[in-house]
């Protein structure tokens, strides 16, 4: 057996942050991007391509069903357009637009939400989203992605690009702790193994990868074999990587900063009972909105820490058959 | 050099049979709004438009956008009398696996520019193209087609603003302005007008013409293509159901095909 791998999570930028660094990358290399934005630029980090290529930067003000739509006519034109706003306004106001310009004659538009899940704090439910990749994956075709860190977040947003078709992106506001530190391979639809383990299996996205390997330390010191995925394809599922999730270890525990109902947990279910199935627990919010609060307190309260991430695979551990 | 008005006329009337055969055949569709843009798609398509049917996807061409995507079927019929798609299938209209689906999709039907058929987004989609063109140094140009019951939705406005400020002079707006939608009439439903101020507060060139005249038609076109700095757009007052007697004006023709007997009668009237 291998030395099991240990991750320092030292502090990393957050991941809305990588985003705006790749897409000026990105422009440099590719003129046909272009970037789109309802006057967030400044917190969703496009501001950074706005200000190298200011001709490839278009505006829509506070109108975000009005700037996927163009999005998408200028992705019919042979642009590869990027439409960025926080994930709550960008996939819900922009949904209907998402379904017929863009899903329906499958568009190639990226869009890249930031400020997900309830860790932006302070603003509360009305700016939070817990909804939106329930939503992107109900759409036919689109690929849906939620990055852990740094690295893989400028790694899946080039893939993005690569990709002819269209992407939904989740990225967060708070600082992410770094997880990859290079070398490592990004494929869309292919998850990674960041810890070997053979008891069970945490599959995690966002920034509950990082409270898996630090729930995986835990467990191992109690003699807790733990395996951790990182799931950041939530649409297409690996499935092969499930389906040996289940077999190898026979108990799985999804973590996401998202509502359970629709997002990621839910989507491994299903490709759980479709392959092998095996006793699960889910992490993530359950069937509320959050409120006003740090980002640490309100992960605290609604249960998206570490702590909770052990209690589940002890729960998991106890229903698991042997 | 423009097409002969008299021309245009002719195909007009083969447009207009051509609508109510199709939607008379499918048994359903929206013959009112069809009927009402025969003249608008008519100069488009065979005097206006650069375009080329043996090359749909000339990256100079002109695009039109149905907006109002119900109105397929003139959409339909100008495409398949121009040469973009066969008019032998046109009386396949609204039937499993058709190319001529009940609203415009460009998977059925590459030459279309965009899937339609939910209100409201197809003048954000010409924008976008417009945008694209401008940026890539192309001269084509764009046009859309709005109802004024569409209009009524809020990313129109959207759009239209966003229009008038990235100075998208390549795209043109055109309302088919026929004063019914589904429900009845549009000022029982909801008002649209100042319709021409509104676009004209939103920053637009705005014109106001006779949609069923073809020199007034060409000449707005014209007026749209040499208004630089701001995008154009163009309310053409329309008869809905225009062409047919007892459609003309008549809300139950939005959406409602006519019976065998209405169809011999209304194609009667267009002979």
């Amino acid at each position: 057996m291998p030395a099991r791998t240990k991750y320092e999570l030292k502090p990393g930028p957050a991941t809305r942050e990588a985003f705006g660094h790749a897409l000026v990358q990105i422009g440099r290399e590719n003129p046909a991007v272009v970037v789109c934005d309802a006057d967030l630029s400044k917190s969703t980090m496009t501001a950074f391509f706005a200000k190298e290529f200011p001709d490839r930067f278009f505006s829509y003000g506070i109108a975000e069903a009005n700037m996927v739509a163009q999005a998408a006519g200028m992705a019919y034109a042979g642009k590869v357009p990027f439409a960025s706003s926080f994930s709550a306004f960008a996939v819900n106001k922009g949904f209907e637009q998402l379904r017929v310009c863009v899903a329906y004659p499958r568009a190639n538009v990226k869009v890249v939400g930031t400020h997900s899940g309830i860790s932006i704090g302070e603003d509360g439910p009305s700016q939070m989203s817990v909804e939106e990749t329930s939503l992107a994956c109900s759409l036919p075709g689109f690929v849906v992605m939620a990055p852990a860190d740094e690295a893989s977040t400028k790694a899946l947003v080039r893939a993005a690009a690569a990709y002819r078709g269209p992407v939904f992106i989740r990225t967060g506001r708070p600082k992410a702790p770094l997880i990859y530190n290079g070398g490592r391979r990004f494929e869309i639809g292919k998850a990674i193994e960041l810890v070997e383990g053979s008891d069970v299996t945490i599959i995690a996205n966002g920034l509950m990868v990082a409270e898996a390997i630090r729930a995986s330390d835990a467990l191992d010191q109690e003699g807790v074999s733990v395996r951790v995925l990182d799931m950041h394809t939530v649409k297409p599922l690996d499935r092969e990587a499930v389906r040996r999730a289940a077999a190898e270890t026979g108990a799985i525990v999804t973590a996401e900063e998202h509502m359970v109902d629709g997002g990621m947990g839910v989507r491994v279910a299903q490709l759980v009972a479709e392959t092998q199935p095996c006793a699960m627990e889910f992490i993530g919010i359950r069937d509320t909105y959050a409120e006003s609060g740090k980002p640490e307190e309100l992960l605290d309260k609604y249960g998206l820490i570490a702590r909770d991430v052990v209690a589940a695979v002890r729960r998991v551990l106890g229903r698991k058959r042997h | 050099m423009p097409k002969p008005v008299a021309e245009l006329q002719a195909l007009a009337k083969v447009i207009r049979r051509d609508i109510i055969e199709m939607i008379g055949t499918a048994g359903s569709g929206h013959p009112g709004g069809s009927l009402s843009a025969v003249e608008i798609l008519v100069e488009l398509y065979f005097d206006f438009m650069r375009i080329d049917p043996k090359n749909p996807k000339w990256p100079d061409r002109d695009r039109f956008i149905l907006s109002k995507g119900h109105a397929c079927p003139v959409l339909y019929s100008v495409m398949a009398e121009a040469g973009f798609c066969p008019k032998d299938q046109l009386n396949t209209l609204r039937k499993l696996g058709s190319i001529y689906q009940g609203h415009p999709d460009i998977r059925f039907l590459p030459s279309l520019e965009a899937s339609t058929g939910s209100l409201g987004e197809g003048l954000s989609l010409g924008l976008g193209m417009g945008l694209a063109d401008r940026l890539d140094g192309r001269r084509c140009r764009t046009y859309v087609l709005l109802g004024d019951g569409e209009i009524q939705e809020g990313q129109v406005w959207e759009s239209a603003m966003s229009g008038a400020f990235h100075k998208v002079d390549n795209v043109v707006a055109i309302v088919d302005y026929n004063r019914i939608q589904l429900d009845g009439f549009v000022h029982d439903i909801m008002e649209v007008k100042p319709l021409a101020d509104k676009w004209r507060a939103f920053g637009w060139h705005t014109l106001e013409i006779d949609g069923h005249d073809f020199a007034s038609i060409r000449k707005a076109l014209d007026e749209a293509q040499a208004t630089k700095g701001q995008p154009t757009c163009i309310v053409a007052h329309t008869v809905k159901g225009k062409g047919v007697s007892f459609m003309e004006n008549n809300p139950k023709f939005h959406g409602t095909a006519p019976t065998p007997a209405e169809m011999e009668l209304a194609l009667k009237e267009l002979q």
